[in-house]
């Protein structure tokens, strides 16, 4: 590799970081990525100008075909399915690592060039990523519905998972030592791709934000690899990059949902459903209708909504943020709090939020919100259970204990809008219906807030 | 292997966790997104075996092409749609 070369592919790792550092603030989000892309431009030309290349027709077809599927993809995926979108991808980045990987060992192979060293880097790249490629792709079937969303066990599954693993990582430091065991190298992709499908399994779809994150970084990882691999050092940095993010954003999540990464990964998750329907029938509720909705929220001075997954799935965002502005023209203040896993991604509620045209000022972290709950009027929550069950603060027995919640039972008023009386995910009771300040308002999000916003239009 | 990679991994590492820490979780999917694309930067990887004279290298390398290329556009196309819809509200009054 050529001192120009090297020259181009430092300027493209500035320009990633810069890009990155870029989604600090929304503001400045889009120059970020537009220096990302710059980036990404002087890798790809700065190859092929430099890179040895001596056919064309094959790169040109490829790059043909990935563009316009890309395109297409992004053009008409619709923002719900972005979790689905993004692990699809995660399958095709790590694809694509794997076959690099592939052609590396049989290239250096036939050369004889198969070191210790370089056998580990191309090691790592496969073996991280086809589990990444498997992996991704039963999320992306799991978030599509085309597989059994709810975790799938069966006895000794950990056992199964751990044995597999560690057949890989046997054949791993085998082929380290004699690397011309064409056989061993194929047979440990094999491994590899089922070990994907095997952790993925027992993974409910609540749980699927920490998958997502953690594929994330398998396939960041498996770039930086490659990197070793073909001793490429802007693959090394962009890898290493995404390898960090993706782990970040997976710690983010297992904390926000109040379980550790090992629990996720081999918890078999939504076991325990705790029965406590007893509880339900015993205390009572305070019933809300329409007209006491309105009533209430026009005393208001600030008013918070906190939205979760169901809000989503009932597609009622829009008919919310048509409530913020009715509200906001009689001069209340109207915020969002969104909680870490309100939607089935990191960040997925205020992309949807974004699309249906909230401001995104008005988009407030957890943090940010719970200390100011005391002098909130009325907080309206929409298809949200555990993420404000106040059991998680106060309640020891309780298994979502420990875990971060949005302070809603801090408000004057709570509105709850809900379907029915069910439990959430967890499968918990939710002490906060039965507060003195909580007002249940029954029915589909997306109808119940469209006549909402009729009635404030009345006048 | 040379141990210079290793200090790259290992730096480029670092930097990433400050820079990635920084990041508004407003904006955590733009993040993951574009992360995505970025790390379709497999894609100078796969071109070298595509462009090769081998003829399983331009097969396996074609295939890898395709398939982060959809990454690279198709992740900083659907990231740009993203931060699109982040708009500020102007008053209009």
């Amino acid at each position: 590799m050529n001192y120009a070369m090297e020259l181009v592919y430092l300027v493209s790792s500035v320009l990633f970081i810069l890009g990155l550092k870029g989604l600090s603030h929304p503001e400045s989000a889009r120059r970020g990525m537009h220096m990302a892309e710059l980036g990404m431009l002087f890798a790809v030309v700065g190859t092929l100008v430099g890179g040895k290349i001596v056919t064309w027709e094959w790169i040109i077809t490829g790059i043909a075909i990935g563009s316009a599927i890309g395109a297409a993809m992004s053009i008409f995926m619709p923002m719900t399915a972005m979790p689905q979108r993004i692990a699809l991808s995660h399958a095709f980045g790590a694809l694509a690592a794997v076959l690099v990987g592939v052609n590396e060992y049989i290239e250096k192979g036939h050369l004889g060039e198969l070191s210790n060293g370089l056998m580990s880097a191309i090691g790592f790249e496969v073996l991280f990523g086809a589990l990444t490629v498997t992996g991704s792709l039963m999320a992306f079937g799991k978030l599509n519905e085309m597989i059994k969303g709810a975790p799938i066990t069966y006895k000794g599954q950990n056992a199964v998972n751990i044995t597999m693993f560690l057949v890989a990582v046997c054949m791993f430091v085998y082929l380290i030592f004699f690397p011309y065991n064409y056989m061993m190298f194929y047979a440990m992709i094999a491994v590899s791709f089922l070990i994907g499908v095997f952790i993925v399994l027992p993974i409910g779809g609540a749980d699927m934000p920490v998958v997502i994150s953690l594929m994330n970084s398998y396939a960041g990882l498996a770039a930086a690899a490659t990197g070793f691999a073909i001793d490429n050092k802007v693959l090394i940095i962009a890898g290493s990059l995404d390898g960090s993010s993706g782990f970040i954003l997976s710690i983010i999540m297992s904390k926000a949902m109040n379980r550790s990464f090992g629990n996720v990964l081999f918890g078999a998750v939504g076991a325990p459903q705790v029965e406590t329907a007893g509880l339900a029938e015993a205390r009572p509720i305070t019933k809300f209708g329409i007209e006491d909705t309105k009533f209430v929220l026009e005393q208001a001075e600030r008013v918070v909504i906190v939205p979760g997954y169901g809000m989503a799935v009932a597609q009622a965002q829009h008919a919310v943020r048509e409530l913020s502005d009715e509200l906001e023209k009689r001069k209340i203040k109207v915020e969002f709090a969104i909680h870490p896993v309100a939607g089935r991604m990191p960040g997925h509620m205020n992309v949807l939020l974004a699309e249906a045209n909230v401001s995104y000022d008005q988009l407030l972290e957890m943090e940010m919100i719970n200390p100011t709950m005391d002098s909130v009027d009325v907080c309206i929550v929409i298809g949200a259970n555990d993420v404000v069950n106040p059991a998680a603060r106060t309640e020891k027995s309780s298994p979502i204990y420990g875990m971060p919640i949005i302070d809603v039972d801090k408000a004057k008023t709570v509105i709850v809008m809900k379907r029915s009386m069910a439990t959430g995910f967890a499968g918990i009771e939710n002490p906060l219906f039965y507060e003195p300040n909580t007002k249940m308002l029954f029915g589909d999000a997306k109808t119940v807030m469209q006549e909402l916003v009729a009635e404030f239009k009345k006048r | 292997m040379q141990i210079e990679l290793i200090y790259i991994l290992i730096l480029a590492g670092f930097v990433g966790f400050e820079i990635i820490k920084k990041v508004t979780p407003t904006l955590h999917t733009p993040l993951m997104s574009a992360t995505n694309a970025i790390s379709g930067i497999s894609l100078v990887g796969s071109l070298v075996a595509a462009g090769s004279d081998h003829f399983t290298g331009q097969v396996l390398g074609f295939i890898a092409v395709t398939a982060a290329t959809i990454n690279v556009v198709g992740g900083f196309m659907i990231t740009e749609r993203m931060l699109k819809m982040f708009k500020k509200k102007e008053k209009k009054s």
